[in-house]
């Protein structure tokens, strides 16, 4: 993570500003989307700030095409995002797709609302955290991260940039209504401060590269259109030259690949942020903006005598269970609130096997958790 | 060398990529080989073509010629043009898309992307038919015509995708046939040279599904068909509505100058500059 002790510049931002303030950070030079509450004020913003830095903003048709563009984009070589919320979330899903099997770096930010349909469009909700992990048909990995403050928005929407261009994947930020539209001050770095990754490039003549080539980190260096290294970019199940294929033997490879380049790296993408965890004897999972009642319900358990911790969940997908197995051996219960009907939750449970009591907290009338509410729960653990 | 012969050593990926799809004598061949020497024409390096393309019979095109290719999902081949171009403005897009690939599950992106004008070119194999799923009917398939969703007649009255391009804003728009393999090159070469966003539409036939399904023939009836219906606009121009009944009008349908995206997307940033420039000053 960032450090956010060396910042330098202080603004009051609302979360939606903040990401676009890390998305330029990072490099990102080229926005597609469609106007969508809550995640509107990411288009206009980055309509006004990307002309000024050469880069380009394009209100498209619809989400499936801001999807397309940001793709096509990334190929001719410019960090690319789009943001979005449920019904936008839904239209994407195709085209998702498409860059997890072509390998194309972009962001994909998406403002959670009420669902399903249209919803509750101005109220909270963490209703797609599941569909950001299988939203898209077809076995795949994908990298999703979680902001539940100002200070987030920016530093994970660099980290998600980074994400992405290291592993060629796309990577999928959820935010919230309450995250998006609360304004807090933060202190932006300057850029020397950042660390930016970009996508590594091949280096040999073009004659001899091979596009989706096997390597130790699993990542094949990226050709960029225009570059001189011609190559085939397509949706079907290729072999390493990009070529689609209906061997086996060249299927079961690529998708082997696929998957291995982001499990290997289980360690540097999956992040989460721990509060009290030490001696804690129950325990809160919660990530987004429920993660902040979630820390304030922490402090007022302890401050009765409850040895309360937070285990605030920061990459979503792929879940961090092995930072998390060794507290489920550890604590009396956990309790899991969020604003869905158990999507994490279960997923806690299922890594669980019995190690301890893991109970739900939920919320789905579009409003936010209280800490009062944790607190009481927490009381009862 | 015969010249055909240096043009399929210069731009077919050979070794690699074939034999390839499609059935023996269906016009996504010649398209193929007039888009090959167009682009030879235009004088562009291979590194300066990206050559997009949806999902259909007619999207496997990109996979055998050795540009930057980009085989996309069906419907959205112009949205990741759209991509692509505005990223790096200096590359030549040529986007290769199906009747149904355009103007059914992509008819909105088409509309879109005629109106706002960047500089790319959409070429439209218009075969009447869903080819690659098999010879369902598609917006381009005729009133009352057999299809394999339409055994007792097509109910629904079709597109006709050069008009559409036209109403839909494009600066350049033309039609041709597979028959007319010279013609159609010319066609391609001038729509690839064309500042803005550039439509040729290629009347081809399916024989293998639409033909057989209507007793139209083989490829070489199809061709015929193509020849006898084919009307050079500047002679449609002359003719009644009556006589242009069942006629298919070829040649440039419109050709004018529009702002182009990419040059006026310089006019924003340097307004924005200025905008933010001055803010921070403040
Ligand atoms: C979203 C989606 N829906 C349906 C399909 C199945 N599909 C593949 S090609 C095709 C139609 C192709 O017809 P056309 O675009 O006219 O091209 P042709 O095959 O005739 O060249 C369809 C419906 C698909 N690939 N993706
Ligand atoms: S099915 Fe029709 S369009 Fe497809 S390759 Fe065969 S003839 Fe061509």
């Amino acid at each position: 993570m960032i450090n956010s002790q060396i910042m330098s510049h202080p603004v009051l931002l609302q979360g939606n500003e903040a990401m676009v303030e890390g998305a330029l950070a990072a490099g990102c030079r080229f926005f597609a989307g469609y106007p969508i509450t809550p995640a509107t004020e990411i288009s206009e913003a980055m309509s006004i700030k990307l002309p000024a830095l050469g880069g380009t903003f394009i209100q498209m048709e619809d989400e499936i095409a801001s999807m397309g563009a940001i793709i096509g984009a990334s190929l001719a070589g410019v960090k690319s995002m789009t943001a979005t919320s449920g019904p936008g979330f839904s239209l994407m899903q195709e085209n998702l797709g498409f860059a997890v099997i072509a390998e194309v770096p972009c962001v994909i930010v998406n403002v959670m609302r009420g669902g399903p349909s249209t919803g509750l469009p101005t109220h909270v909700s963490q209703g797609d955290v599941q569909q950001a992990r299988w939203g898209t048909h077809g076995d795949h990995p994908i990298i999703v991260l979680s902001v539940s403050d100002t200070w987030e928005c920016f530093a994970l929407t660099v980290k998600a940039f980074n994400l992405s261009e290291e592993f060629r994947t796309p990577v999928i930020i959820l935010s919230d209504e309450v995250v998006a539209h609360t304004r807090e001050k933060i202190i932006l770095p300057n850029p020397e401060e950042l660390e930016i990754v970009d996508r590594l490039k091949p280096t040999m003549p073009p004659e001899w590269y091979i596009p989706y080539e096997d390597t130790p980190r699993g990542v094949p260096p990226m050709g960029i259109f225009g570059d001189g290294y011609r190559y085939h970019v397509t949706g079907l199940i290729h072999d390493v030259r990009g070529f689609p294929t209906e061997r086996p033997d060249e299927i079961v490879p690529f998708m082997e690949r696929l998957f291995r380049k982001i499990n290997q790296h289980f360690a540097e993408i999956q992040m989460v942020e721990e509060y009290l965890t030490a001696d804690a004897e129950v325990l809160v999972a919660a990530y987004g903006a429920v993660a902040r009642s979630a820390k304030r319900a922490v402090d007022d358990a302890r401050s009765r005598g409850v040895k309360a911790g937070l285990f605030k969940l920061i990459t979503l997908w792929p879940f961090p269970r092995r930072v998390l197995e060794p507290h489920l051996r550890q604590v009396r219960a956990v309790l899991v609130p969020e604003l869905n009907k158990g999507q994490i939750a279960r997923e806690v449970k299922r890594i669980n096997q019995g190690a301890t009591r893991v109970e739900t907290l939920s919320r789905i009338d579009g409003r936010l958790i209280t800490p009062d509410e944790i607190l009481a729960r927490l009381l009862k653990l | 060398m015969a010249e055909v012969t240096k043009l399929i050593h210069k731009y077919l990926r050979h070794e690699k990529k074939f034999p390839h799809v499609w059935c023996p004598g269906c016009g996504n061949g010649i398209v193929l080989g007039a888009l090959i020497r167009a682009i030879d024409r235009t004088g562009f390096t291979k590194d300066e073509i990206v050559l997009v393309s949806g999902i259909g019979c007619s999207g496997r095109l990109s996979v055998y010629v050795d540009f930057n290719t980009l085989h996309t999902t069906h419907g959205r081949a112009l949205t990741f043009a759209t991509g692509v171009k505005l990223a790096n403005p200096k590359l030549q897009v040529i986007v290769v898309m199906g009747d149904g690939d355009a103007t059914a599950i992509g008819g909105n992106h088409f509309i879109h992307a005629a109106r706002r004008n960047l500089n790319l070119t959409a070429i439209i194999i218009n075969n009447n038919i869903y080819g690659m799923t098999g010879g369902q009917y598609s917006p381009t398939t005729p009133y009352g015509a057999i299809s394999a969703t339409s055994l007792y007649g097509n109910l629904e009255h079709a597109f006709s995708i050069a008009e559409l391009a036209v109403t839909a804003g494009a600066a350049w728009v033309g039609r041709s046939t597979v028959y007319h393999a010279t013609h159609l090159d010319q066609l391609m070469e001038q729509a690839i040279v064309k500042r803005g966003f550039a439509v040729v539409e290629v009347i081809s036939h399916c024989h293998t599904l639409y033909g057989r399904k209507n007793k139209l023939g083989g490829p070489v009836e199809m061709m015929e068909w193509q020849k006898q219906v084919a009307v050079k606009i500047e002679k449609a121009r002359t003719m009644t509505p009556e006589e242009l009944e069942g006629k298919i009008t070829i040649g440039v349908l419109t050709d004018r100058d529009l702002p182009i995206y990419t040059q006026e997307l310089r006019r924003v940033r340097e307004a924005a500059r200025v905008a933010l420039g001055e803010k921070s000053s403040q």
